[in-house]
């Protein structure tokens, strides 16, 4: 007779069933729970999507080509043929407003992605090169020394004939030195950290701190600058191409439209108010979003703002 | 204390020479000839050499910068290639409507914004709260042209209660020159109050979880002592910093709303330039907004010391 080997699960107790207290958390994708904390996110995106499927389908909605003359239908109000009636040419402003859509969000995530790249490795320099820090900081101070949109102008008069390249190129160059500022001050306070000091330590390489442990850190408040540097942009290329130093006035954009209508506006005020609304609801829905992405991932920065 | 002085004033030089690089570079290298488009459609050759042998065109970019900056240091900015008229006059001529037009709406500002933030932290979270705080966002969004056109539209144009577009110059009157002014100040300021009230709301709802304010309360202070006099009195520093950087927004709006009102100011002068491509007078105006803003930031840093007699260096 041999004895029963024992069972070897008999030595430790099972865990007793968890009472049911409370019923479990519903599971939400952490996406769908930041859009229902934070409303001002999804209904800055949703005006954004509705602007963005408006500049891409443009051909599709707007009744007429934008650039048609049509002297015979000159400053004429809104009707069922022009909804948002025509300018001095006979061209039809809702067309031309449908087709601005284009310009201001190439521009605005044109500029915001060129600045976050170049003020992010200015500011990664600067904050790893103590010898560089000086020189590009000073450089950076001057830049912020002068007035965005002086700034701007300066650049594109200097670069004659404005064009959606020249235009993102100038603002950019603008908005840098914000980018720099905050990304080197993410570096600083985050090289002085005590897991990246015991990365360093184990032999990590330069580049793998930067891509490892500063990177992440960056990467959440660069995102909602980002946000707000595209609104900046929107409006500095209106302004940009109100004043004529912006957009050649051949370019359907929300500031050519309102500068054509500068001279008219106290008779036929539709030429102006249109591009208006349009341009101040999609900086607005930018702005929104921006806001919504910041109390989402830094609830500390909700509180103090 | 002075060593801190003498080194904030130090420390802005690598700015202004900056600027003043940049600047020279940009008519340095402005597209087309100036000596040329003095020179006129009739000039021959050598009626172009010789202007630009007069202006010193023809040296190297080092002198030129310094012979340029040197001229800027005593109050010469050029000759308009455009009017031919000294840049210095032109400018001048165009400076009361700018400067009036930033004082008005910084009075305005203030006054509206620091009582907004003041309010919105004291009813953290109320209605009134979520309003001011939806005003704010509205301000950084909708373009000073856009509230400009809005408001000349019905507050001028509709009820006719304030002139349309022009400027009253200072000399003929106390009133008219307001008058000329209300608008296109209240129209610039939407920014400005936007951001004020925001660091203001900020600093405060920081300020009112102090100890010193529980113990204010305590001792009975009235709730607006306890708010205008413990708190807001230590929420200047921010709120006046911030103040400073707005600047840069009020100078850039500017631009802007001189065109839309037809004001006769700097900013009117920058867009008439730009169009007539009139490099040296663009030139000049960013120079002088730059150093203005510079100057007023410099001013701020060192007032610290008086606002909060806490801070020492």
């Amino acid at each position: 007779m041999t004895a029963q080997p024992p069972d070897p699960d008999a030595q430790f107790a099972a865990a007793p069933e968890r009472p049911q207290i409370l019923a479990p958390p519903p599971q939400r994708s952490r996406g769908m729970a930041m859009l229902i904390e934070h409303p001002t996110l999804w209904i800055g995106l949703a005006l954004l999507v509705l602007v963005t499927l408006m500049a891409i389908l443009a051909p599709l909605i707007a009744p007429h080509d934008p650039a048609a003359l049509n002297p015979a239908f000159r400053v004429k109000p809104p009707s069922a043929e022009a909804w948002f009636g025509t300018d001095m040419l006979g061209r039809d402003i809702f067309s031309r407003t449908v087709y601005g859509a284009r310009v201001s969000l190439i521009v605005g995530a044109g500029v915001a992605v060129c600045a976050s790249i170049f003020g992010l490795a200015i500011g990664v320099l600067s904050g790893f090169l103590r010898w560089a820090d000086n020189i590009v900081m000073r450089v950076m101070d001057g830049l912020m020394s002068i007035p965005a949109i002086l700034l701007a102008i300066a650049l594109m008069t200097l670069m004659r004939g404005g064009s959606v390249f020249n235009v993102i190129l100038a603002i950019t160059i603008a908005e840098i030195p914000r980018v720099a500022r905050l990304t080197r001050s993410v570096v600083l306070s985050v090289r002085e950290q005590p897991y990246v000091e015991a990365g360093t330590a184990c032999g990590t390489s330069t580049l793998g701190i930067i891509w490892r442990h500063i990177m992440p850190n960056t990467l959440a408040p660069l995102t909602v600058q980002a946000t707000y540097i595209c609104a900046s942009a929107m409006i500095t290329e209106a302004i940009l191409s109100f004043i004529g130093a912006g957009m050649p006035s051949s370019v359907p954009s929300w500031g050519n439209i309102m500068a054509e209508g500068r001279a008219l506006w106290q008779v036929k005020p539709s030429i102006v108010f249109f591009p208006a609304i349009f341009l101040s609801v999609t900086v607005l829905a930018v702005n929104l979003l921006g806001d919504g992405l910041r109390d989402a991932v830094d609830p500390r920065l909700a509180k103090q703002v | 204390m002075s060593a801190y002085i003498l080194r904030r004033i130090l420390s802005t030089i690598p700015v202004v020479l900056f600027v003043m690089i940049f600047v020279f570079s940009l008519l340095y290298l402005a597209p087309g000839d100036p000596a040329a488009i003095l020179a006129g459609d009739q000039a021959t050759q050598e009626d172009i050499e010789a202007i630009r042998n007069q202006l010193g065109l023809d040296r190297s970019f080092p002198v030129r910068f310094v012979e340029w900056a040197g001229g800027v240091l005593r109050g010469d900015f050029g000759t308009s290639i455009f009017t031919r008229e000294p840049v210095t006059g032109m400018i001048l001529q165009r400076v009361e409507p700018t400067v009036s037009l930033m004082v008005v709406t910084l009075a305005i500002a203030l006054v509206i914004a620091i009582p907004m933030g003041v309010a919105a932290a004291w009813k953290r979270g109320s209605l009134l709260d979520r309003a001011i705080m939806l005003f704010a966002v509205l301000g950084f969004s909708v373009p000073v042209f856009v509230v400009g056109y809005v408001l000349a539209w019905t507050l001028a144009l509709k009820l006719g209660w304030l002139p349309v577009q022009g400027y009253q110059p200072i000399a003929e009157g106390i009133l008219p020159w307001l008058r000329s002014l209300i608008l296109p100040a209240a129209t610039l300021s939407g920014v400005y109050i936007a951001l004020i009230a925001r660091i203001t709301r900020a600093t405060m709802l920081e300020i009112l979880q102090q100890d010193y304010i529980r113990t204010a309360r305590a001792k009975g202070a009235a709730g607006h002592t306890v708010l205008y006099v413990h708190a807001l009195r230590n929420a200047l520093v921010p709120i006046v910093t911030v103040v400073g950087l707005g600047v840069a927004l009020m100078i850039s709006g500017a631009v802007v709303i001189e065109t839309v009102f037809a004001l006769p100011g700097l900013g009117r002068l920058t867009v008439e330039s730009i169009l007539r491509r009139d490099y040296p007078v663009i030139q000049a105006i960013i120079l002088i907004f730059s150093f203005v803003y510079v100057i007023i930031n410099l001013l701020i840093d060192l007032s610290y010391t008086l606002i909060d007699p806490r801070i020492r260096y």
